[in-house]
């Protein structure tokens, strides 16, 4: 369902002006009132009065996190903290937390786009929606809830974590809609079949899932696995939380990035160009209804593309793919810039069953190698070496087509690629530059 | 007419081999044959054994990849231009062998080849035309 016709479906043309007109206030109020901006603009030459197109975008400097981090706690605010009414805080895994606050008019935009998510996902006011995101300082488990409410659904604050009990309102409320990572709806379904629940009996029709980055195979499994539709939200805090893009459940091909609120940008990580259309980069937003917490021109750090093309629900937003990485993993192999996800594509391509590979990056004679390791599971191992043999060469010759690089593939054994805290570590880069 | 045989993948360092039969001695799993084909990277192990299902389950407790494809025992005439005779069958017949190898004991005073064929049902019937002897799938695991 479409919860905002007006908007989500709105031509280019009027859309286009309206983002326009949006930026531009944006833009005159944190140059106004962020320290911060101004001094960016002023560095650059620039005036708010320079900003007279959406192409002009491009000439501001972009905001990263260590701009976030460096202006610690809330230095990036453009409303005075009277006017704030909510705060979270990322997790500071690697290094401070990032604080972003919301005036009361910013958490009722967030409830609006988080209803809309919820809508194009599936659901609707008859629905009750199981909210198994953590309530805190993260956006995730708030996010849904206040969109789950301006929706006019029932909602079941159940939060992360307590799992069999989770199982037990599960079979007992009925809901409809799980909202979860993906990684604890799969933990979900083992802890199901441990207590002998089965999703069959269970009256779950959809689950929409995000907060990680998760595969179109993790999609066939959770579907399979907890009998419902899976759809993809996307959402980080710096721009909003969850509800900043969405997959629509007709077509579940990318998600509708919220444009009357969002300016999505695709860029060359290390030149900072922008990429047109459909090339893989990094994702770049400029908020543009934000009171409290704007950013223009954030780098995500998320990988992904976006796609201009219509799509069959009928919104007219753009559309961003399923992130497939983060810049940090991002290596420069003798000039191209590789993405450990690229290769993952291209190893998916090859096998049916998820691969578990490690890239090994050295430098011989100053010349940058990649090796690919890959794990030989059942379904990639034969009994005759020749068959083993062209499957090396077929990933070495796909890679080097799609990504540009040479690569040399070598095949070892199951469990062999070390693991951290359960996940394969993905690359070893032994150069000493 | 078809045997069983069980693959294994191998990565080409020390004491992978040694590991495997120790983990199948453990299981009480008895080799009959065993060939390794390798490159500079991996190998493939290939292994006829007296329990498949022991083996297999030991294995893939271990960690290894195990494979089971089908192959044909065949008793191979103990003199020179033995082993010649059978594949010049096989090659007039247009069946390509992917790979083979001989069985540590002999059937009678007859050597036994493993031969690996695409189509075995073929294979089986043009060699025991020519009055080759195939050996019957269950008595190859306790030959
Ligand atoms: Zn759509």
């Amino acid at each position: 369902m479409i919860l905002d016709i007006g908007f989500e479906t709105m031509p280019r043309e009027d859309l286009e002006a309206i983002i326009l007109r949006r930026l531009k206030t944006t833009i005159d109020r944190v140059y106004s009132n962020i320290p911060f901006y101004r001094k960016k603009f002023e560095e650059n030459n620039l005036s708010p009065n320079d900003i007279q197109s959406l192409e002009d975008l491009k000439r501001i400097p972009f905001t990263t996190k260590k701009d976030l981090r460096d202006n610690y706690p809330f230095g990036m605010f453009a409303v005075p903290m009277e006017t704030v009414v909510r705060i979270h805080a990322s997790s500071g895994t690697t290094g401070k937390p990032t604080v972003v606050g919301y005036t009361a008019r910013d958490v009722n935009t967030w409830a609006e786009l988080m209803a809309r998510s919820l809508a194009a996902g599936g659901a609707t006011r008859e629905d009750i929606i199981h909210n198994a995101y953590g309530y805190g300082l993260f956006t995730g488990g708030l996010g849904i809830h206040y969109g789950a409410e301006k929706l006019g659904a029932s909602v079941i604050p159940v939060s992360g974590g307590n799992t069999k009990r989770q199982i037990v309102i599960m079979k007992d409320f009925g809901p409809t809609i799980l909202t979860a990572t993906p990684s604890y709806a799969l933990h979900l379904a083992e802890v199901a079949e441990e207590m002998g629940v089965s999703f069959k009996d269970l009256k779950f029709k959809y689950g929409i899932f995000g907060a990680e980055p998760w595969s179109e195979k993790m999609r066939e499994e959770i579907e399979r696995k907890l009998n419902l539709i899976a759809v993809d939200i996307y959402g980080l805090s710096e721009v909003i939380g969850p509800g900043v893009a969405i997959e629509c459940h007709e077509a579940k091909r990318g998600l509708h990035i919220f444009e009357d609120h969002f300016i999505p940008e695709i860029i060359d990580p290390v030149s900072g160009e922008v990429l047109p259309y459909g090339e893989t980069g990094e994702l770049v937003f400029t908020t543009i209804t934000k009171e409290a917490f704007p950013v223009i021109r954030y780098r995500t750090r998320d990988i992904t593309s976006l796609n201009p093309e219509p799509c069959i629900c009928g919104r007219t937003h753009i559309r961003m793919n399923r992130v497939s990485g983060r810049t940090d993993d991002m290596l420069i192999i003798r000039g191209v810039n590789v993405f450990p996800s690229q290769i993952e594509s291209v190893l998916m391509e090859m096998d049916a069953a998820e691969p578990h590979y490690q890239l090994v990056v050295d430098r011989e004679d100053n010349l940058d190698t990649m090796t690919v390791l890959l794990e030989v599971g059942e379904s990639l191992f034969s009994d005759e070496v020749k068959h083993l043999q062209n499957r090396e060469k077929k990933i070495a010759t796909n890679i080097k087509d799609y990504l540009g690089v040479s690569a040399r593939v070598k095949l070892v054994e199951p469990k062999t690629i070390a693991r951290s805290e359960g996940k394969a570590v993905r690359v070893i880069d032994n150069r000493k530059i | 007419m078809r045997a069983e045989q069980i693959s294994v993948f191998l990565e080409n360092k020390a004491g992978r081999l040694a590991e495997v039969t120790a983990i199948l001695g453990e299981a009480g799993v008895n080799i009959r044959a065993l060939a390794v084909a390798d490159t500079s990277d991996f190998g493939v192990l290939r292994l006829i054994v007296d329990d498949n299902a022991k083996a297999v389950a030991s294995l893939k407790n271990h960690g290894f990849t195990v494979s089971k494809t089908d192959v044909v025992a065949v008793e191979v005439e103990d003199r020179p231009g033995g082993l010649h005779r059978i594949l010049g069958i096989l090659h007039k017949a247009e069946i390509n062998v992917e790979y083979m190898y001989a069985f540590v004991q002999h059937s009678g005073k007859n050597a036994v080849m493993i031969f690996r064929i695409d189509n075995i049902a073929d294979a089986v019937k043009i060699l025991q035309e020519n009055s080759v002897t195939v050996i019957d799938g269950d008595k190859v695991y306790t030959l």
